[in-house]
């Protein structure tokens, strides 16, 4: 007896029987959360890269390469996930176009080659430099990451900046496709209400800028502490700017879309209500809650001019605000979504599992990974521009040649 | 070998075991073969929902077996049928025994979260404008059969005024338009010439985009196997002129199946001779099972 209750979700009205097992899980919020931040961290990076907005300088290489960590690690969730996981190429090798989700293997890879290209053509320099300067077998690690390309000439220079503003370039609706392409996997599902949007792809894109954006923040300010290095005022205005933008837009549309969704009021509204007042309530009260908390900082940062300690402060705590609303969002669309029957007369309340393949605990390893990555990353190529000094000799990349 | 014949050797292994162990008298070695034995002959419902596992259905060797080496059905052509079903819920009586039959048939898990096929009661009360409805999966109707495997409704309405009753038949529509073979990122699910939507098992991948996609909940996940679960209309069986299980043990006619090509056949009939509406038209799925008798409340 005790059996059905176990593993059943519990459910209030009527659900279709098999509705009470739960398909996609917690690995199924974090999947598009990690990708979401992959976007965000790529346009930042890129408005150095390609718009020349120098106010991003300092920090558009260190956010590349966070988007590259955490690209790495975006689709791990979706292995941990699949019950058959040495078949997820099966997608790969006979991909059956008509699915939305045949493309994500060639998305996700084409995607990550970029971004392996433009660290390396942005970072070929120092790579050369420190094959130069370091010795033992780092110096070699560094000599065969150069692919042996080690002419520092300003002419080789400027070929390297433009072939990386020309990836960064590619890269822009590459990430907008990446991302707006999650949204269109759940988007384009017709069984699900709470899913089946127009606007899904658009506020998955805008609320992965968001939180990417957020994300760089919280890292910037954290990482600075560390090295006990300034933090530059004029980049964080810069991402003052876009976080404000982000967050004012996405609030927007996502606001859009749930006034459109009552004011249809097709059948079944009433369920859609109960939804956001029962199961999901704690995850909508911290997606707004956050999401105006940072609309409101920004907002007050922009009008009052603040600058200085006080603006690295309150942007730090708006940039940790919207990674975590939209973490919340995240759970809100996947973990609601189906905590709505698919009979639009039922809804089921989802408890995540804490320890197991698809857990809370699997959850927290790969989301603690993408940031030891960085670090690693960030040991290997160093990503702020200062001069490579190993055993008191100093090196400026630039003069080497 | 059939899969049908594997299944009856299997059946027949404990069967012959009992008796040879009886005749030898060895009590304490023959316990287990007994239970076994005692269990596959006994009522079905006194099967182990927690191991998954019916002297009925295919074990795990069997099922590999059977996916691995599949029977070869020579005389049969799928570009010669169309196949269909017909559910007359004017009908049917509630009794379960189609999904008994079905999980039976195809080594459905035996949890209540695992469904091919399953019923659906309507009931509306007196002065009310709504339905109740529960399916044999609500708890209380496990709790009242005192399992998952015992395949009932409880009474919970014999003190209440009722205005109107009836069951629903569900199972796979095996769409025109399926959403589940659109969104399959493999092509492991696809739709037969003949009707019915399959699943290639061994080239599934379980990411579960089809559970998600299908309108009717008809399909579940078998964690076990890694793979997606749905109704075939007992392909096993169809392909060798044989009814599927549901309609086979139906005891009011209340399902029914056949060939469309055959303009006589049970079937063709039945939708020439009903006006028949499908589940969830607006979804643009086009189904293959025609009801007869739905309510505006039905999901």
């Amino acid at each position: 007896m005790e059996h059905v209750f176990e593993h059943v979700t519990p459910f209030v009205g009527y659900v279709y029987p098999n509705e009470t097992d739960f398909p996609w899980s917690q690995l199924i919020v974090i999947y598009p959360y990690i990708t979401g931040l992959v976007a965000g961290a790529f346009v930042i990076s890129s408005l150095d890269h390609v718009f020349n907005i120098k106010s991003f300088a300092p920090i558009s290489r260190f956010a590349l390469l966070t988007a590259l960590c955490f690209m790495i690690f975006a689709p791990t969730p979706l292995l941990f996930h699949l019950g058959q996981p040495t078949r997820a190429f099966n997608a790969v090798i006979t991909p059956h176009w008509t699915s939305a989700m045949a493309a994500f293997g060639y998305v996700a890879g084409f995607y990550l080659c970029l971004l392996v290209l433009e660290v390396w053509f942005a970072f070929r320099a120092d790579i050369v430099a420190m094959s130069k300067v370091r010795t033992g077998i780092m110096g070699k690690v560094y000599g065969w990451l150069s692919l042996g390309s080690d002419d520092l000439s300003e002419h080789a220079l400027a070929i390297d900046h433009k072939v990386a503003r020309i990836l960064s370039m590619i890269g822009i609706p590459a990430a907008c496709g990446l991302h707006g392409y999650v949204g269109f996997v759940f988007g384009s599902l017709k069984t699900r209400e709470w899913w089946s949007s127009d606007l899904m792809p658009v506020i998955f894109l805008l609320s992965a800028v968001g939180s990417g954006v957020g994300l760089v923040i919280v890292l910037y300010v954290i990482v600075s502490k560390f090295r006990k290095t300034p933090i530059i005022d004029e980049t964080m205005r810069g991402l003052l700017y876009v976080m404000f933008t982000g967050v004012a837009i996405v609030m927007v549309i996502e606001g859009l879309e749930i006034l459109e969704m009552f004011y249809k009021a097709r059948e079944g509204i009433e369920t859609v209500r109960e939804l956001i007042a029962g199961p999901i309530w704690v995850g909508m009260y911290i997606q707004w809650g956050m999401s105006v908390f940072a609309l409101l900082t920004t907002s007050a940062l922009l009008v009052l001019n603040v600058h200085g300690k006080r603006l690295v402060t309150w942007l730090f705590l708006s940039g940790l605000a919207m990674m975590i609303g939209v973490l919340a969002m995240r759970w809100n669309v996947v973990i609601g979504g189906q905590e709505l029957s698919k009979t639009m007369k039922g809804l089921l309340t989802f408890t995540p599992e804490l320890f197991g393949r698809e857990s809370l605990f699997t959850v927290l390893i790969i989301s603690i990974c993408p940031y030891v990555a960085l670090w690693l990353v960030t040991k290997l190529l160093p990503p702020w521009g200062e001069k490579i000094e190993p055993e008191g000799r100093a090196f400026d990349v630039h003069k080497l040649a | 070998m059939t899969i049908q014949d594997k299944k009856l050797e299997a059946q027949e292994v404990p069967l012959s075991r009992r008796r040879f162990l009886g005749l030898l008298g060895k009590g304490a070695a023959c316990a287990g073969a007994i239970v076994g034995a005692v269990g596959a002959g006994s009522a079905l419902g006194a099967a182990e929902a927690g191991s998954g596992k019916h002297a009925y259905q295919q074990n795990d060797k069997q099922y590999a077996e059977a996916v691995n080496d599949p029977p070869k059905i020579p005389e049969y052509n799928w570009n010669d049928h169309q196949w269909a079903m017909g559910v007359d819920t004017t009908r049917c009586i509630g009794c379960l025994r189609c999904m008994e039959a079905c999980k039976m048939e195809n080594s459905v898990q035996m949890d209540a979260n695992h469904n091919r096929t399953w019923v659906e009661r309507y009931v509306y009360l007196e002065g009310s404008n709504t339905a109740l409805i529960d399916s044999q999966a609500d708890p209380k109707n496990i709790a009242n059969a005192g399992s998952e495997t015992k395949f009932r409704f409880d009474n919970r309405y014999k003190d209440a005024k009722v205005e109107k009753a009836f069951f629903v038949a569900k199972l796979c529509n095996q769409c025109e338009h399926p959403s589940c073979v659109e969104v399959c990122p493999t092509g492991a699910t696809f739709k037969s010439k003949d009707g019915p939507v399959l699943i290639d098992t061994t080239y599934c991948i379980g990411c579960q985009y089809c559970v998600q996609a299908c309108p009717y909940g008809a399909r579940s996940f078998n964690e076990s196997r890694g793979t997606a679960e749905k109704c075939n209309w007992c392909y096993h069986r169809i392909t060798k002129g044989l009814n599927p299980a549901c309609v086979e043990v139906c005891p009011t006619g209340s399902r029914v199946f056949g060939d469309r090509n055959d303009p006589e056949s049970p079937v063709s009939l039945f939708i020439r001779n009903n006006h028949v509406q499908v589940l969830k038209p607006e979804m643009g799925n086009a189904p293959n099972v025609f009801y007869v008798g739905l309510d505006k409340e039905v999901v």
